[in-house]
């Protein structure tokens, strides 16, 4: 007879010194992973609770500034550098892995309106109330030098915003007009104008590069070609857009943060009525940016929170506040999407993490795995409403609570008062009208 | 990430030459276009040429979608040609989410994308079979003989050292002994009846702990590691560590018969003389539920591996299923029509063995609750079945035990795998996990048997390791402990909670049967505080019955609605039927009953 037995040589199961890895034999046969659904849920459960254990967002403030800050600028190359500017018209540079400021100057009179750097990041332009556009070198001056713009340019206009061409030497300021300007020239290549109002915002296009839109103080939404010498189209919101971001994947939609405490993500080719509108802000909001993937976008309010959502959601996926933050002005994300930066009335620059639980730091190839396999769990049993819960629940300020409750109110009473009027009135008489419908007030081509 | 994916994944472009620069391009080459023959030239009224287009076949094309990553030129070659089908099978985690009950194509498209990775981690679960090391253990005969003639001996004589020296045997005088291996096979748990209680690693014989508790031991049972175990004695249950140092000593589980030890769920599940069945958390040392199964006096009981449900035999022939939140069994089985003398449930939670005093050993299938798949006649009732993980069934009867290689045999199986006389009445039997033995405790002692092919041969090390050091056994302590699953989750079908919450159609019922039961609710109504001289406790108090009538005639009225949607639905009438009280006069009127008008 012939007779096998399971009968294991130790040698193969346990590592010969100490300075091996244990040795681990597996076997994916479902029958010996029993209950395999419960056991993912409960890690599930408790990689959603480690997530809110973890999320620390806020990574550190830079303060310097005497004065609100106004306005900041991307440095396209490097991640490090960040030009802020402040209403009294200072601009500091910092590097931000230092969190230093390394360089600080009085560009302009009165507010700093924008800064902008040129496509290979040599120099920066800012803008300033005192209606000067300057050109500015990256690098520092040398000891002896005294801080000067390379060029100052007189405008005839005031100037409220400033935004660069994606790849060529253009960039594009508002004011009164919307002028074209090309680095290398002190005149407008172009004006463009509909209308006597105001702009107050202008943003290029990142990736259909000719395309840039304005907002207006006649609550309008302008959009210009800049090849060409008249104005594409306009639609006119209820309330005033403070700024105005260009999804940078997706060429045809933009988001603008509307005084109206909503944010309104527009499709270019469908301008009738918004694409999404993002609520949750208190107050109004001031300030928008999207991360360099497109897919979520960052937005600073009065209401002194910041927000952040998804593209296509309605509600933000994340709130951001401390005590001592006021307003927020101007917001940023980093271009390695890691990173936003807000700019508040109370001269402080504040850097939070994007992700709100990510580990800062090196990650080991065992972490990352780990880390990719909680987020799937999470994924997988998001919608349980326990795990639901916890990872919905955020702790927001008390005026913030208030304000959303009285916000509620609000809209409850207007509900009840249309269902009222419709009850009272003749069938068809007071019609059904969207949400999405109600903020464009009209286009104009 | 996943909306990382679903734009990363646009699905390739058929026939990148086809492919149009601009959509006003004639997508058509060339040689696709053929000139059409026309009956007759007078039949023309045209003198332009007419061009049959082939239609381009993009219409009516069904989006396939391929995983990020995948090589793109291989994708045919590469799909499940190489992997068998029963592999397949085996790793399969159920069928594809239908994706024609889903309401948008974004939604849709999500699905099928997602299958595609599903269908994918099926695929390398399965490729990863070819890197098992270890095969399943045997026995093959010569010719003219089978394996039942085999004694121990002969096998142990024929099989290598290592294997030989597992078969071994213990003569202790404090029988009968009840015994456990610990999860992974590595060490061993015995527990005479009159206080005798040893644990010990067997492979190595080391012995960790040696001590007579000086009562009587009705069970005892492993805990979670084997640094600790817990003995049924003739009160109360007590915990000890491997050193034999008592560590607890649980009084609320009073007079128990039998214990079971839920792994995942860190449940020490007790059944007692009274009848009464307990969960202990062993991790905080709470009784999670005790409550009595009015059964009387549980002595047969064993958990379903595959979902933690406890399976209680008793004197009717009955198995009820219990999960600690639940007081009423989950399902009951009628098994036997003679009290039941033995029970397993196999460790895959796929089939239940149970054997009755009709001296009848019955297979049934635990998951869809239904059986027997097989019957076994006996000459003697069996007093003791055990099941392998390969599937290998033993049963006793007194003395006597024999061995079938597969449970699913049956009568089929004219002779036993393996048969063998114990010396005195065999008391418990277990097959040791990852091992080919098969231990039994008799009231003499214990002895090891040696069953080729009845364990399984791959272990997973994260999941139960038997070269465990000290270290990774804490580590993996550690990680049990943090992924404990929550006794609500005990239910008879294991993925219950990644399904759909549908109601049942009980709950249906009762929910149109409570309509007609229901209340208004009362009504807390705060009138606004007004301002002196405009409103008066008179006017409020008026006011507020006002919104109260108004508020219960709204209800009533919904109710009333809803009620007759309900009599609607059910009054719908067959087509051949004839309505005895109709208001259409028919001729047949005359035969009915006059009715006599009441005063």
């Amino acid at each position: 007879m012939k007779v096998k037995m399971i009968s294991r040589n130790p040698d193969q199961y346990v590592r010969e010194t100490k300075l091996q890895n244990h040795r681990m034999p597996r076997n994916f046969d479902p029958e010996l992973h029993p209950m395999e659904t419960a056991r993912e849920y409960v890690r599930a459960l408790n990689a959603t609770k480690l997530e809110r254990v973890f999320a620390k967002p806020f990574v550190g403030n830079l303060s310097g500034h005497r004065d609100g800050v106004a306005c900041f600028g991307k440095h396209p190359k490097q991640l490090s550098t960040l030009v802020t500017g402040a209403y009294d018209g200072e601009i500091r540079i910092w590097d931000l892995a230092n969190r230093a400021s390394i360089r600080n100057f009085v560009a302009h009179d009165g507010f700093v309106r924008g800064i902008v750097y040129s496509v290979n990041g040599d120099r920066f332009f800012t803008v300033g109330d005192d209606k000067t556009i300057k050109v500015w070198k990256n690098d520092m001056p040398d000891v002896d030098e005294e801080e000067e713009p390379v060029n100052t340019i007189l405008s005839r206009t005031i100037l409220t915003g400033i935004s660069h061409h994606r790849n060529e030497s253009i960039y594009a300021t508002c004011g009164e007009v919307c002028a074209i300007w090309d680095e290398n020239r002190n005149d407008p290549l172009k004006t463009l104008k509909w209308g006597v109002d105001t702009l107050h915002t202008v943003a290029f296009n990142q990736v259909e590069t000719s395309l840039l839109s304005c907002c207006a103080s006649d609550r309008s939404i302008i959009l210009y070609d800049q090849r060409e010498a008249l104005p594409l189209r306009k639609i006119v919101l209820t309330m005033k857009s403070n700024k105005l971001a260009w999804n940078p994947m997706e060429a045809f939609n933009f988001t603008v943060a509307n005084e109206d405490c909503n944010l309104y993500t527009f499709d270019t080719r469908q301008l009738k009525n918004p694409l999404k509108i993002h609520f949750d802000h208190v107050s109004a909001v001031t300030d928008v940016d999207y991360s360099p993937t497109g897919k979520e976008f960052v937005s600073g309010s009065y209401d002194k929170t910041i927000r952040i959502y998804n593209v296509h959601h309605s509600h933000s996926r994340e709130i951001y506040h401390t005590k001592r933050m006021q307003h927020v002005v101007c917001i940023a994300w980093s271009l390695d999407n890691r990173y936003i930066f807000s700019g508040s009335d109370e001269m402080n620059i504040r850097m939070w993490k994007s992700n709100a639980s990510e580990k800062l730091g090196v990650i080991r190839p065992r972490e990352r795995v780990a880390f990719n396999y909680q987020e799937k769990l999470k994924e997988k049993f998001a919608a349980h409403p326990q795990i639901k819960r916890i990872a919905r629940h955020r702790q927001v300020p008390k005026h913030v609570l208030n304000a959303q409750r009285k916000i509620r109110a609000i809209k409850d009473k207007e509900k009840v008062k249309e269902a009222n009027v419709r009850k009272h009135s003749k069938p068809g008489k007071v019609p059904f009208v969207s949400e999405k419908e109600k903020p464009v007030l009209r286009e104009d081509v | 990430m996943l909306e990382d994916e679903n734009l990363d994944k646009k699905p390739p472009r058929r026939g990148a030459k086809s492919a149009p620069s601009r959509y006003f391009h004639s997508p058509v080459p060339e040689e696709e276009v053929k000139p059409i023959k026309l009956k007759g030239v007078s039949q023309q009224n045209f003198s332009g040429e007419i061009i049959k287009v082939e239609q381009d076949k993009q219409i009516g094309f069904k989006k396939t979608f391929y995983r990020k990553g995948a090589p793109k030129k291989h994708i045919k070659t590469e799909t499940n040609s190489k992997i068998p089908k029963n592999l397949l099978k085996k790793y399969d985690k159920g069928e594809k989410v239908r994706s024609k009950g889903v309401k948008t194509k974004f939604f849709k498209e999500k699905q099928e994308r997602k299958e595609v990775y599903l269908q994918y981690a099926t695929e390398q679960a399965a490729r990863t079979e070819i890197l098992l090391t270890e095969q399943q253990g045997f026995i093959e005969p010569d010719e003219e003989e089978i394996t039942a003639q085999y004694r121990q001996v002969e096998i142990a004589k024929n099989v290598d050292i290592l294997s030989a020296s597992k078969h071994f045997k213990l003569n202790l005088d404090f029988g009968p002994y009840s015994l456990r291996y610990t999860k992974n096979g590595r060490h061993l748990l015995l527990g005479g009846r009159r206080g005798h209680v040893a644990a010990f690693d067997w492979i190595t014989k080391k012995l960790l702990c040696e001590m007579n508790v000086m009562e009587e031991v009705a069970d005892v049972s492993w805990l979670h590691v084997h640094t600790m175990f817990a003995c049924a004695q003739k009160d109360w249950v007590y915990i000890y560590d491997s050193q034999g140092t008592e560590l607890h000593c649980v009084k609320r589980l009073y007079r128990v018969n039998c214990m079971e030890f839920l792994p995942y769920h860190f449940l020490l599940a007790t059944g007692n003389k009274d009848g009464y069945a307990s969960w202990l958390d062993v991790s905080i040392g709470e009784l999670v539920s005790n409550f009595n199964t009015k059964l009387g006096d549980i002595r047969l009981m064993h958990q379903n591996p595959g979902n933690g449900v406890l399976c209680i035999g008793g004197s009717k022939g009955v198995v009820s299923m219990w999960s600690p939140k639940v007081r009423e069994p989950l399902a009951k089985m009628l098994c036997h029509s003679t009290p039941m003398s033995a029970l397993t449930v196999d460790p895959k939670g796929q089939y239940m063995v149970t054997a009755g005093q009709d001296r009848k050993v019955k297979v049934w299938d635990i998951r869809a609750l239904k059986g027997p798949l097989v019957s076994y006649g006996l000459r003697l009732p069996a007093n003791q079945v055990v099941v392998s993980q390969r599937g290998t069934l033993a049963y006793s009867q007194g003395t006597y035990c024999e061995i079938q290689s597969n449970l699913l045999l049956g009568e089929k199986a004219e002779t036993p795998y393996l048969r063998q006389m114990c010396d005195s009445f065999v008391h418990g039997m277990r097959f040791c996990p990852y091992e080919d033995i098969l231990g039994i405790a008799t009231a003499k002692g214990f002895q090891s048997l040696l069953v080729p092919g009845s364990g399984e041969p791959n272990f997973d090390a994260l999941e139960d390791n038997p070269y465990q050091t000290k270290s990774q056994r804490r580590e993996h302590e550690v990680h049990a402990l943090l992924e404990k699953i929550p006794p609500e989750l005990i239910t008879l079908d294991p993925n219950e909670i990644s399904a759909v919450d549908v109601p049942t159609l009980q709950e249906k019922v009762d929910a149109k049967r409570s309509l007609f039961h229901l209340k208004p609710p009362k009504i807390d109504f705060k009138s606004r505080h007004k301002m002196k001289g405009r409103g008066g406790s008179a006017k409020a108090s008026r006011n507020k019955q006002i919104v109260k009538d108004l508020k219960r005639k709204e209800f009533i009225a919904d109710i009333k609605k809803s009620k007759q949607s309900i009599f609607k639905q059910n009054s719908k009438k067959a087509s051949d039927f004839i309505p005895l009280d109709s208001s259409v006069p028919s001729v047949l009127d005359r035969f009915k009953p006059k009715s006599t008008k009441k005063k």
